[in-house]
């Protein structure tokens, strides 16, 4: 019983052992020149202090908008991708690949689209 | 696994539904043309080609041998062809209608055409669906399509207004009709209609009927059937003239065609039909009634479309081959009558906010000053109101017959009278347009008037439809021909 | 130990049941969009648990496809929010009333 959990064990291990080794190695290796913006709590970049109903740019929905579309677009491709390895053995996967590129090409159409309108362009 | 015989079959799924990819391809181009060549002025011209080119194939298929398509998830043949031919002709004259009405109030950009082509092919997908993935999948892409036309002006508060009710709106109602895909799935075991519909002869449970309640709600929130129907006069209000005829027609004709399929596959007949006639009734007096104290046109139109939906649901209440291809003859017909009304209103409007704060009186006396558009409003309006020799009357007669065949005597009554109610305010346009004074304070000025160019690709449009209307009120073989998909040959197709 | 499916429906039609109100009941127009997104999922349960009770995988079909469509719902409604915003400078729908008579 204890053994099938072993290399959970080890993982664990060497997990912590990873993250620890970092954190002591940059306490007492790397050089120190604090200052206020580097002391304070980390935020993403956001003022850690003050109201939360601040309002921020309307590029943040558009990101999140084309993230929503494309990062969704992937329950497609995992029914597909799931079955490939058998197609492949069946000798048939060159024919299989070419049924999911249609789809490819849509989104990439989309993300061409999204690129010559300006959609990714963060500074204008 | 030996795939040359799937291969073979998408060979020939892919050709019975040509005109299908063709519109898609064709809406994928124009994305793509219209993000490195902005505002092309060709764009319009490639997707009229691509409409036209669908328009033809699907002339040819109008009398191939009905059947299924990518493992009967959609029909293909007589009942789909007619429903895609419909779909394609409204989008056609929506997109020569709007080239040159988007110009006019600044809106003209090229992804309007994308999204109409898109939409065409959510409908042509919900109208020949023959599996509730189709359904669903078909529904949306058309809805998703509609909510951004509706809000395509967006600086103007009433179209955004109209977009925002109507996303709201439609989504809500989306809810309620996956609910219900979801219900009819779990107490039938299948998403095939024919299947379903084969499960619930034989016993039917609770699940399975507040399935189809919720099914119908969404499909009567669709075709903007009283009480689901709040949002219509407003989105039609708010939205650009030209894109509203589309809203009014196509994907009332799409939801009506996938309604008709659910209805005659998947539901025992004589189980629906109260409720489906109390519905009618309610729609055609309510619309009618509304609509006779609007002075706004677009919005006097949206509930004069609400009324149609009524007219429409009395030939599914009839219940036979007959009632069903009324019902089918009748959308061909509305659309036409529809779309172009909705042209000639686009032609006359100057308050660059759609139209929405435009009085009827304003366009008085505008029939002397444009007799072309002038009596082809004439035409659609003797037609919406049902007078013979115009189409609206022949397809009037399509699905009231039936429905006093089928024993419904009291539903043509109401229909009847609701539709010489309706002839007070279709007839009120006409003598707003021929016979009131042109110096009305509310009448547009003398120089709005000359500056309101009528472009003759829009002239073509109007005139075709007028002269299409005249054809279908005159000679019924389209309805006969629709009488034909419903024959006992037709509806044996295995799923 | 095998969970029946009707435990699943009641999670699933309480679910729906939140949205439903959440849309009739909420003034703010994000959280109605929420509670849309709140009704699809929750019809997504049912489906995927009837799908498991009858064994048709063409209930789970119908989820990836409502789950891609419920993104560009999102989308789309999103963008008509921002567009209302700018407008209106509130996403209160009782702010919405220009087609009131």
């Amino acid at each position: 019983m204890l053994q099938t959990f072993f290399p959970l064990f080890l993982q664990l291990l060497m997990a912590g052992g990873l993250a620890l080794t970092l954190l002591l190695g940059a306490k007492y290796l790397g050089p120190k020149r604090p200052n206020l913006i580097k002391r304070q709590v980390y935020e993403s970049g956001m003022d850690p202090v003050g109201s939360a109903h601040q309002r921020y740019s309307v590029k943040f929905y558009l990101v999140a908008m084309i993230f929503i579309v494309f990062d969704v677009e992937v329950v497609f491709l995992y029914p597909w991708a799931v079955t490939f390895k058998d197609f492949i053995a069946a000798g048939s996967g060159l024919g299989v690949l070419a049924v999911i590129l249609p789809f490819i090409a849509i989104l990439a159409i989309g993300l061409l689209y999204d690129i010559k309108k300006g959609g990714l362009d963060f500074d204008s | 696994m030996d795939l040359s015989t799937a291969y073979d079959a998408l060979g020939a799924d892919l050709q019975a539904t040509l005109s299908l990819w063709l519109i898609v391809l064709g809406g994928l181009i124009v994305i793509v043309w219209d993000a490195f060549r902005e505002r092309d002025a060709l764009i319009p011209v490639f997707a009229g080609l691509i409409l036209v080119g669908a328009i033809v194939w699907d002339l040819f298929q109008l009398t191939a041998e009905p059947a299924t398509a990518f493992y009967g998830l959609i029909r293909t043949g007589g009942f789909a062809a007619f429903v895609n031919l419909l779909l394609e002709v409204s989008a056609l004259c929506t997109i020569v209608l709007s080239v040159p009405y988007l110009k006019r109030i600044g809106k003209d950009y090229a992804e309007v055409y994308g999204l109409v082509l898109f939409a065409v092919s959510g409908m042509m997908l919900l109208g020949a669906a023959n599996n509730l993935v189709t359904i669903f999948v078909g529904l949306e892409t058309m809805s998703i399509c509609l909510y951004i036309m509706a809000g395509l002006v967006r600086e103007d508060e009433g179209g955004i207004e109209s977009a925002l009710k109507y996303f709201l709106l439609g989504a809500f109602s989306t809810g309620f009709f996956l609910y219900g895909i979801a219900l009819l799935f779990g107490s039938t075991g299948s998403m095939y209609l024919a299947e379903i519909g084969h499960a619930a002869s034989t016993s039917t449970s609770a699940m399975y009927w507040s399935g189809v309640g919720l099914l119908l709600v969404g499909f009567l929130f669709k075709v903007s059937a009283v009480p689901f129907h709040m949002w219509t006069p407003d989105v039609y209000q708010g939205a650009p003239t030209t894109l509203t005829g589309f809203m009014s027609t196509a994907s009332k004709a799409a939801a009506f065609a996938s309604l008709i399929l659910v209805l005659f596959y998947a539901v025992p007949y004589e189980k629906w039909t109260l409720a489906v006639a109390v519905i009618a009734t309610i729609t055609m007096v309510l619309g009618n009634l509304v609509a006779l104290s609007q002075r706004n046109v677009k919005r006097m139109l949206a509930y004069s479309s609400i009324a149609h939906a009524g007219y429409v649901l009395v030939g599914i209440v009839a219940g036979s081959a007959e009632g069903y291809a009324g019902a089918l003859y009748y959308l061909l017909v509305y659309t036409l009558m529809n779309i172009g009304a909705f042209g000639v209103l686009a032609l006359m409007e100057w308050d660059n906010e759609s139209g929405r704060t435009q009085s009827l009186d304003s366009l008085a006396g505008m029939g002397y000053t444009r007799p072309f558009i002038g009596v082809a409003m004439g035409v659609f309006m003797f037609s919406l109101s049902g007078f013979p020799p115009f189409g609206g009357f022949l397809g009037k007669y399509a699905v009231f017959a039936p429905a006093i065949k089928a024993g419904y005597t009291w539903l043509v009554v109401v229909g009847v009278i609701a539709s010489m109610v309706s002839a007070y305010y279709y007839l009120r346009v006409l003598y707003v347009l021929w016979m009131k004074d042109s110096t009305d304070p509310a009448a547009m000025s003398n120089d709005k008037r000359v500056a309101l160019t009528v472009p003759a690709s829009s002239t073509a449009v109007i005139g075709f439809c007028a002269v299409l209307l005249l054809v279908f009120g005159v000679y019924p073989e389209f309805l006969q021909m629709a009488v034909d998909f419903f024959s006992p040959s037709a509806v044996s197709i295995a799923p | 130990m095998e969970i029946p499916v009707d435990w699943y429906l009641a999670l699933s039609a309480i679910l729906f049941l939140l949205g439903v109100i959440g849309v009739l009941f909420r003034r703010n127009v994000i959280i109605i969009l929420m509670s849309i997104e709140l009704m699809l999922n929750a019809v997504n349960i049912s489906l995927v648990a009837l799908s498991q009770a009858t064994g048709d995988v063409s209930g789970q079909i119908l989820v990836f496809f409502v789950m891609s469509v419920a993104a560009a719902e999102a989308a789309v409604g999103l963008a008509i929010v921002i567009a209302i915003f700018r407008n209106k400078l509130s996403v209160d729908v009782n702010d919405f009333n220009l087609f009131k008579h």
